[in-house]
């Protein structure tokens, strides 16, 4: 890393390049969710209306698109069944990846890592390759329009991801860590149980956190399983079912993209780099 | 207290390949600080680690005791060991390192209290018992890591090579609170290390191994004076043993002991040399030279010469030097192994 | 009980919940993916019989498949290209430290951390065919007038530049966190030995310090492109895959072959049109990997 030092021995060219590259692409980027903002306080007819530079607040600002969302659609209810689905899909991601990461990682010698390898393709394997066959497979376990098809179908992407992410944390782990334990008293499940895990908080939460964005994230399996609107995510719930017939209520919408990406961008934001790890294994020392 | 005790100790890593750790036959006296001694790759880790449990010997037996103990898991061994990590566990305190193993092993809780302040004042270390391993300096960690080996009262302690982390003015002092360390409590010891300095001022006796076979088990003086093979007369010592062809045999020794003909005193053998470099390390003189007459002619020797020693010796220049029989050792040239003495046939 | 071998039966029990799970909902359905797409599956239907390539010929013949073919190598080597010349330039903006960075980086992760249905949805709005903010600028810079304005969404060229450029918007933050990890990882050293030897502070960037980060590059890439060829969510949402199917690309029009239109078997057979590309990814991928492990 380059400290502050450095940043200050860059000549001039460098800091308008800098400050030019960055000015455009946050705006760039950024922009739709200012969008979303300003719409959301907008009143109907100021949005409709031509004539009004949509930029500014032309009629005074409202929270009328808000109290609709609230009162009068499911937005509630989606944010309940994705907060509900995360959760159990954090909890079995947790409860197959840990002890699956811990074995490829210490216990099963050369043929683990090549299963780890293997594990990892699996995570290459698309949704939208897989979404036919498994809508019969969900039909089949008489979850379909359940929220628990979802629940049961979205650890096929965060368990292989997650064994991969925390198989390089566990690895990180000094071997004499566990060593130590044993020669002090424990078998070697106790070891990973009392000491390996402890150990392993933040890499533990980061996996958390990632399986639980992926949940508020994922959208084609929620589509293909799940037709009814009481029962979908947010995800889904506020692009499909937010639409009445033919009609968009802009203001609604917006404010309920902008409600439900916040929380999760600044969480995500928070692990983002120890996520990035996991694609760069092996590229970046 | 106890022996430890090898039979036949074999590890092979990959079949085919030859074994990290050979037919290893090894016993313990009561309470004995044992060093064992080899560069990289000799198998003195892989030997500790089959001690303690950690690697599943091929074949052969270990008995800890007069028990075998082959079998067992590391934690049923009665053993403790210190590992070149130290290996603290990192999110817990100095108190609860250092209860880790009672707590595994189901000691009451009421007597941990004591128990810690015991070890922790045997070894000093009553003032940090809050603190996490990472606030703490080399050597604090170093008699965290005894405090929680001694806590449980182990019958044996396995030390893997737990100086090599600490800089080289530390490592003194450390070598020095080990040894004390070593007699307050009595505990037959093992203690893996390459470094020979370690090797030679802590150990009772010496096992020197190499490529996974023990080749000399001694005291330091009987490893240092009496090789028992060309490895260990060169592995030992630096400069190491001069090794001068002579026949079919390999004639040794130290260079400590080829000194100017005046010094030496005796029955002698005088070697005529040319000095091809010098350095000079304050208390020494390391003197790089070839002989240049008689049948050794062209063969490099190097001399230690002591600081009290103020004659000068310049680059370039033939010398006269000699070493006193007694200070001869010989080698069988094919087997390598040690040789009777004889007397040299000199020119 | 040896270690090793206790370890050896401790793994495999430790492992087996997830290979397992893995296996019956990855391994399952990836055959079936591939049976129905030989077979004559329908929605209800029960039996199964084996029709061999009908499938394949069938949507082959079809001009809407050939168009979704062609239109997912469009949509992603165009979102690819703009990410990776985009991230390139961002990635150098960010490497260093300065007052503000952690904000900045917030503001430009955006699209990549919220959930990409709702970014979508947010560009719907601004691409509206009436009320559309961009639209609304052009006509103040008396670019276009009020009542020829672009239909971003309704018209191919523009629909499919539309999809693209959403998309891109979408990756670029993923493909300049990864470069930037790459840019941070290459030792300092080197970029000060060639300021040293008197490369300039561009030189060095070009012939120095990207040339080694060929391989996080590649990296980017390759993620990007699975994320690209695979997603169906961007063009759903903005248009459906219309205007006359010229937005339609693979993953969408499998989904409205065999969801919405029940023939499970014709929706397969379209979605093992991404095996290949696929296949050739992960091939790399272990190239990749596999040569980073030597180094």
């Amino acid at each position: 890393m380059i400290g502050l030092k450095g940043a200050r021995r860059r000549r001039l060219p460098f800091q308008i390049y800098r400050w030019t590259a960055l000015s455009v692409f946050s705006v760039l980027l950024a922009f739709p969710f200012v969008w979303m903002a300003i719409t959301s306080f907008k009143q109907t007819s100021d949005l409709y209306n031509l004539n009004n530079n949509p930029f500014l607040f032309n009629e005074r600002p409202t929270l009328e698109h808000l109290k609709l969302l609230f009162e009068e659609t499911l937005f509630p209810r989606w944010f309940l069944n994705t907060a509900f689905a995360g959760a159990m899909v954090v909890l079995i991601t947790l409860l197959l990846a840990v002890p699956a990461a811990y074995a490829l990682a210490r216990l099963t010698g050369r043929w683990g890592e090549r299963l780890g390898i293997a594990i990892f393709l699996t995570y290459l394997i698309p949704p939208t390759l897989l979404f036919i066959p498994m809508s019969r497979v969900v039909s089949e376990l008489g979850l379909q329009d359940s929220l628990w098809s979802i629940i049961v179908v979205y650890p096929t992407f965060t368990v292989p991801f997650s064994i991969w992410l925390l198989m390089a944390f566990f690895k990180s782990i000094p071997r004499e860590l566990e060593d130590a334990a044993m020669v002090d008293g424990l078998t070697r499940f106790q070891a990973f149980v009392k000491l390996v895990i402890p150990i392993s908080f933040s890499g533990i939460l980061t996996v958390v956190i990632f399986t639980f964005t992926l949940v508020t994230q994922e959208f084609v399996y929620a589509l293909t399983f799940i037709s009814s609107a009481s029962n979908q995510t947010i995800g889904v719930g506020v692009p499909i079912y937010l639409v009445r017939g033919d009609v968009y209520y802009w203001g609604s919408l917006m404010a309920a993209c902008l409600i439900a990406s916040l929380p999760i961008a600044v969480f995500y934001n928070l692990f983002l780099d120890r996520f990035i790890a996991g694609f760069t294994v092996g590229a970046v020392k | 207290m106890a022996v430890v005790e090898t039979k036949d100790l074999t590890k092979v890593f990959t079949p085919g390949e030859r074994g990290a750790v050979n037919d290893v036959n090894l016993l313990t006296r009561e309470g004995e600080f044992m060093v064992f001694l080899g560069p990289s790759g000799s198998g003195k880790t892989t030997l500790l680690r089959m001690i303690a449990g950690l690697e599943d010997p091929t074949a052969g037996e270990i008995l800890i005791g007069g028990q075998v103990v082959t079998h067992l898991p590391p934690r049923d061994r009665g053993i403790a060991m210190v590992f070149q990590s130290y290996a603290l566990y990192p999110h817990l305190s100095v108190y609860k390192n250092i209860t880790f193993p009672l707590r595994a092993q189901g000691v009451p809780k009421e007597e941990h209290r004591g128990k810690v302040e015991w070890a922790a004042g045997l070894l000093g270390i009553g003032e940090l018992l809050k603190r996490k391993p990472r606030e703490l300096s080399g050597g604090e960690r170093q008699r965290v890591a005894l405090a929680r080996a001694i806590v449980r009262e182990p019958t044996v302690f396995l030390l893997d090579e737990p100086l090599s982390n600490l800089d080289a003015k530390l490592r003194a002092s450390a070598r020095e609170e080990l040894t004390q360390f070593h007699e307050r409590v009595g505990t037959t010891t093992i203690y893996v290390t390459h470094d020979q300095i370690e090797a030679m001022a802590m150990g009772d006796r010496i096992v020197v191994l190499h490529e996974g076979f023990v080749r000399q088990v001694g005291s330091p003086r009987e490893v240092y004076d009496d090789p028992a093979d060309t490895f260990v007369a060169t592995f030992l010592g630096s400069p190491p043993m001069n090794l001068v062809d002579h026949g079919d045999v390999l004639v040794g020794f130290r260079p400590e002991h080829l000194l100017p003909r005046p010094l030496v005193e005796g029955p002698a053998v005088e070697i005529g040399v040319r000095v091809t470099g010098i350095e000079y390390l304050g208390s020494e003189r390391i003197v790089y030279a070839l002989i240049d007459r008689d049948r050794f002619a062209e063969q490099k020797v190097v001399a230690k010469l002591p600081a009290t020693y103020e004659v000068g010796v310049a680059d370039g220049e033939a010398v006269e030097f000699a070493v006193a029989e007694r200070n001869l050792r010989f080698f069988d040239k094919t087997s390598e192994k040690r040789a009777d003495s004889r007397a040299l046939v000199w020119g | 009980m040896g270690v090793k071998r206790g370890a050896g039966r401790l793994g495999a029990a430790m492992f087996a919940p997830a290979l397992l799970y893995i296996v019956a909902l990855v391994g399952v359905p990836l055959v079936l993916a591939f049976l129905y797409s030989v077979g004559d599956v329908k929605v209800g239907s029960v039996g199964y019989r084996f029709v061999g390539l009908d499938n394949f010929i069938s949507v082959l013949q079809s001009p809407t498949f050939r168009g979704a073919l062609l239109h997912s190598f469009l949509f992603t080597v165009g979102a690819q290209l703009i990410v990776i010349i985009c991230a390139n330039i961002l990635a150098l903006a960010l490497v260093d430290r300065f007052r503000g960075r952690g904000l900045v980086r917030f503001f430009i992760l955006l699209p990549w951390v919220a959930p990409i249905s709702l970014g979508a949805i947010g560009w719907k709005w601004i691409l509206d065919s009436i009320y559309s903010v961009i639209n609304w600028a052009l006509v103040q810079l008396h670019l276009v007038k009020q009542f020829e304005a672009p239909m971003w969404l309704g018209e191919p060229t523009l629909a499919m530049l539309s999809v693209i450029m959403v998309h891109a918007w979408r990756m670029l933050p993923f493909s300049t966190v990864i470069l930037l990890a790459g840019l941070t990882a290459i030792p300092k050293d080197i970029p000060e030995a060639a300021a040293v030897d008197g490369a300039g502070f561009w030189r060095t960037h070009f012939q120095i310090t990207i040339p080694m980060m060929t391989p996080i590059i590649n990296v980017a890439v390759l993620f990007g492109v699975i994320f690209t060829f695979t997603d169906m969510t961007v063009v759903y949402i903005l248009t459906r895959g219309g205007p006359y199917n010229t937005t339609q690309v693979l993953p969408s029009l499998a989904f409205f072959t065999g969801i919405l239109g029940g023939d499970l078997a014709e929706g397969a057979a379209i979605s093992v049109f991404l095996v290949p590309i696929l296949v050739v990814i992960a091939w790399l991928m272990l190239r990749l990997a596999h040569r980073a492990e030597v180094v």
